[in-house]
């Protein structure tokens, strides 16, 4: 039996999808919004260390599953390899309401200005695809705002000189330091550096209807056990739900995006929880599935004006698999630095994202949420030994003298940094998956080497009797950060989408998640990509004129 | 599970100088106690396991129950490595036996050391070794011995919460209190 034609259908109910959803639905547009996975909750893992979305050794918290996902990534020229969801290498992100927002650290940035105009700032950067965003961060700036007051922040940017222009502050305090973070702060002091609390998503007061943090030791990784951390499955979702016009069907899996003849979506073809295949005919539709599967959808999305996939008429879509290399430096104490106040992270830098000398951008640095103990296990000076009495010794004497600062590179474009559908391999409903190959762009590693040299100069000032340095080589990126599959761009030719994440060639298909992103910032992603949502929802709705809007 | 098994419990027995052995409960030399592992097998393992977590003034992997997690976890969530155990296993023994001439349970501790030294530099002896790598063998063990040690109880492993208590991290944790009071 078809299914009742709706305005919108909504692809991955994550940062992006989930805000999209709910703008849409409030517009008064009919609304589907597809999730692959169901509704999460904490009792399913608790505290489980080693089923989270950090630690994966038994398996993924939020999934996807081990059973029925697979994807294939490079393994050297011409070899390939299937790797499994809760394998390094897979590039997860959770396959849930919510997704990444369910159990992320939660840490919510703003980019900053020169994040948006990384080629008029730096120039061409030889082996890159460096571009400026069609948009500027003052054309962002009401999204973020929004995103930060209906999801929920706790921040102060009041001692980060760094940070880019606000109209409002933000709806709750700022967390407390807590131990790592006190003694951080008067050592970046004495360096002259900036240091000013992590803003997060997460509630430091009573917010929105839900629950303070109780400051546990489990939080990245995690779904918070007092519902404190703010996702979209627990604040944008239920208000779409709330307006009547949006319905949520979990464990669905999209396929397809069907395209008809004249160049336009007519619905999309998905899997239903009984593995049912079904056929959901839209007026418009929204791919918010995340960097990898958003590009792995519209790839498969082919017809016949468009045989190489939805939007990919340039061979633009799955290009420029961005996400973070992880910088960073350790350090080792006398005293104690653990107090036990989760999440852990609480103190930041801003002062090394840009102005670096001959350097293309930076990152910024934070202390580290909490290492629980197997983690903790794999961290050690280079040559230390992993195990026997020496192990031991150092777990006993370390584990709670012990901090780190690390941060988020913000990467050069690799152009062969990409995301294909494999011609063999296909997941559990049929469907071809994912193929993930390139690698890094040797100046990541460059600013990799200059902010962890920060990282340790910070650790040292800090008093640490003994530091080292971790830098990440030139393999696959992308990662829970994944970003800018489906560039956002103002030339057809060099982009997939136009500045209002609406597909160039397919003009009812929009793209909203962190495919859209030029460049990916030195931060973690999570509030862009909402405000993405909201920006994008923003052009709809103000362009929605009935069932036959965006065919022109 | 499909299957149910008997209880396992050990009774160990620790001769001087001897890498410490355990005898299988007394109810035939037949009886399988073991999800994944034959009784050889589970007799290596703990032996490998306790020296990679070796029992000092805390508990050890064998203490904490880290061949039950990993028993377990082979029998179910990480079946696919089932068969890289089998022949990494009995590689082990191989080595064992070209470099000391005995099965690995039954060397001293100081030759086991030296074994599992061998198999971590991927340098180790044996015709095993030509058909999977020795260091990947051994750090997949590393690794799923720390995960026994120090995951939640309701894996199989971290008996008692042996590893919080020795790190002095309170579990449940409970915010203002402190359960292991040490020293």
């Amino acid at each position: 039996m078809a299914l009742k034609q709706v305005n919108a259908v909504v692809v991955g109910a994550g940062a992006g999808g989930g805000v999209v959803a709910k703008e849409l639905s409030e517009a008064g547009l009919s609304v589907v919004l597809l999730e692959r996975g169901g509704w999460a909750t904490f009792e399913q893992h608790g505290h489980d260390e080693l089923i989270s979305q950090r630690i994966t050794i038994l398996g993924n918290a939020f999934g996807p599953d081990d059973e029925r996902y697979r994807r294939v990534v490079s393994a050297g020229p011409g070899k390939w390899r299937v790797v499994l969801p809760s394998e390094g290498g897979y590039n997860n992100n959770a396959a849930c309401v919510g997704s990444g927002t369910v159990s992320y650290g939660a840490m919510a940035w703003r980019f900053m200005e020169k994040d948006f105009r990384m080629r008029s700032t730096y120039g061409a950067v030889a082996g890159s695809t460096l571009e400026d965003w069609p948009i500027s961060y003052s054309d962002l700036e009401p999204f973020y705002e929004k995103a930060e007051w209906e999801i929920g922040v706790a921040g102060d940017m009041s001692t980060n000189p760094f940070s880019p222009p606000r109209r409002k502050p933000y709806p709750m305090p700022p967390f407390p330091l807590n131990r790592e973070g006190e003694t951080l702060q008067a050592a970046a002091k004495k360096l002259g550096f900036h240091p000013f609390p992590v803003p997060m998503l997460r509630n430091s007061v009573p917010y929105n209807g839900r629950a303070a943090c109780i400051k546990c030791r489990y939080c990245v990784g995690f779904a918070c056990e007092v519902n404190a951390k703010c996702g979209t499955h627990n604040t944008v979702i239920p208000a779409a739900i709330a307006t009547g016009n949006c319905n949520v069907r979990t464990h669905c899996v999209a396929k397809e995006v069907a395209v008809d003849d004249r160049g336009f979506a007519k619905g999309v073809s998905y899997f239903d929880a009984d593995d049912r295949e079904q056929f959901q005919p839209a007026d418009l539709v929204v791919v918010s599935a995340s960097a990898t599967e958003t590009a792995r959808l519209l790839l498969n999305s082919k017809s016949k004006l468009f045989p190489t996939g939805a939007g990919n008429r340039s061979d633009w879509v799955g290009r420029n698999l961005q996400g973070h290399a992880y910088a960073g430096a350790w350090g080792l104490f006398e005293q104690e630095t653990f107090d036990d106040v989760g999440a852990g992270a609480t103190i930041a830098i801003s002062d090394f994202n840009h102005g670096n000398p001959g350097l293309a951008g930076g990152a910024m640095l934070a202390n580290e949420f909490i290492r629980l103990p197997y983690l903790f296990a794999d961290r050690r000076p280079p040559g230390a030994p992993s195990w026997g009495k020496a192990h031991k010794d150092f777990q006993r004497r370390f584990y709670k003298r012990s901090m780190s600062v690390m941060g988020p590179v913000q990467e050069m474009p690799v152009f062969d940094a990409r995301v294909e559908v494999d011609p063999e391999v296909k997941d559990h409903w049929g469907i071809p998956v994912a193929r993930i190959s390139g690698h890094r762009h040797p100046h990541d590693v460059e600013i990799g080497r200059f902010t962890s040299s920060k990282a340790e100069l910070w650790l040292k000032e800090a008093g640490a009797i003994q530091t080292w340095t971790n830098v990440p080589g030139l393999g696959v990126s992308g990662g829970q950060h994944q970003a800018g599959t489906c560039r956002m761009g103002n030339a057809p030719k060099t982009s997939v989408t136009n500045k209002h994440g609406q597909l160039h060639d397919i003009p009812n298909i929009f793209v909203a998640d962190g495919s859209l992103h030029v460049t990916n910032g030195g931060f973690n992603p999570a509030l862009t990509i909402m405000a993405l949502g909201y920006w994008v929802g923003d052009y709809i709705r103000k362009n929605w004129k009935g069932p036959k809007s965006f065919r022109s | 599970m499909a299957i149910k098994y008997n209880r396992r419990r050990f009774v160990k027995t620790v001769a001087a100088g001897v890498g410490s052995a355990f005898l299988l409960p007394t109810r035939g030399a037949d009886v399988i106690v073991w999800r994944f592992f034959t009784n050889a097998e589970a007799r290596l393992v703990d032996a490998i396991t306790e020296q990679i977590i070796p029992a000092d003034q805390d508990p050890g992997a064998r203490d904490a129950g880290v061949i039950n997690f990993i028993d377990k976890q082979l029998a179910s969530r990480l079946r696919r490595h089932q068969q890289v155990y089998r022949v990494g296993l009995a590689g082990v023994e191989e080595t064992s036996r070209v470099m000391f001439k005995e099965d690995f349970a039954a060397l001293k501790a100081e030759q086991q050391v030296e074994v599992l030294k061998a198999l971590e530099s991927g340098k180790a002896k044996g015709e095993t070794w030509r058909k999977q790598s020795s260091s990947a063998f051994f750090r997949l063990i590393r690794d799923h011995t720390m995960a026994g040690f120090y995951g939640g109880p309701q894996h199989g492993g971290n008996r008692g919460y042996a590893s919080y208590k020795m790190l002095g991290l309170d579990y449940p944790q409970i915010i203002g209190q402190n359960r292991y009071r040490r020293k």
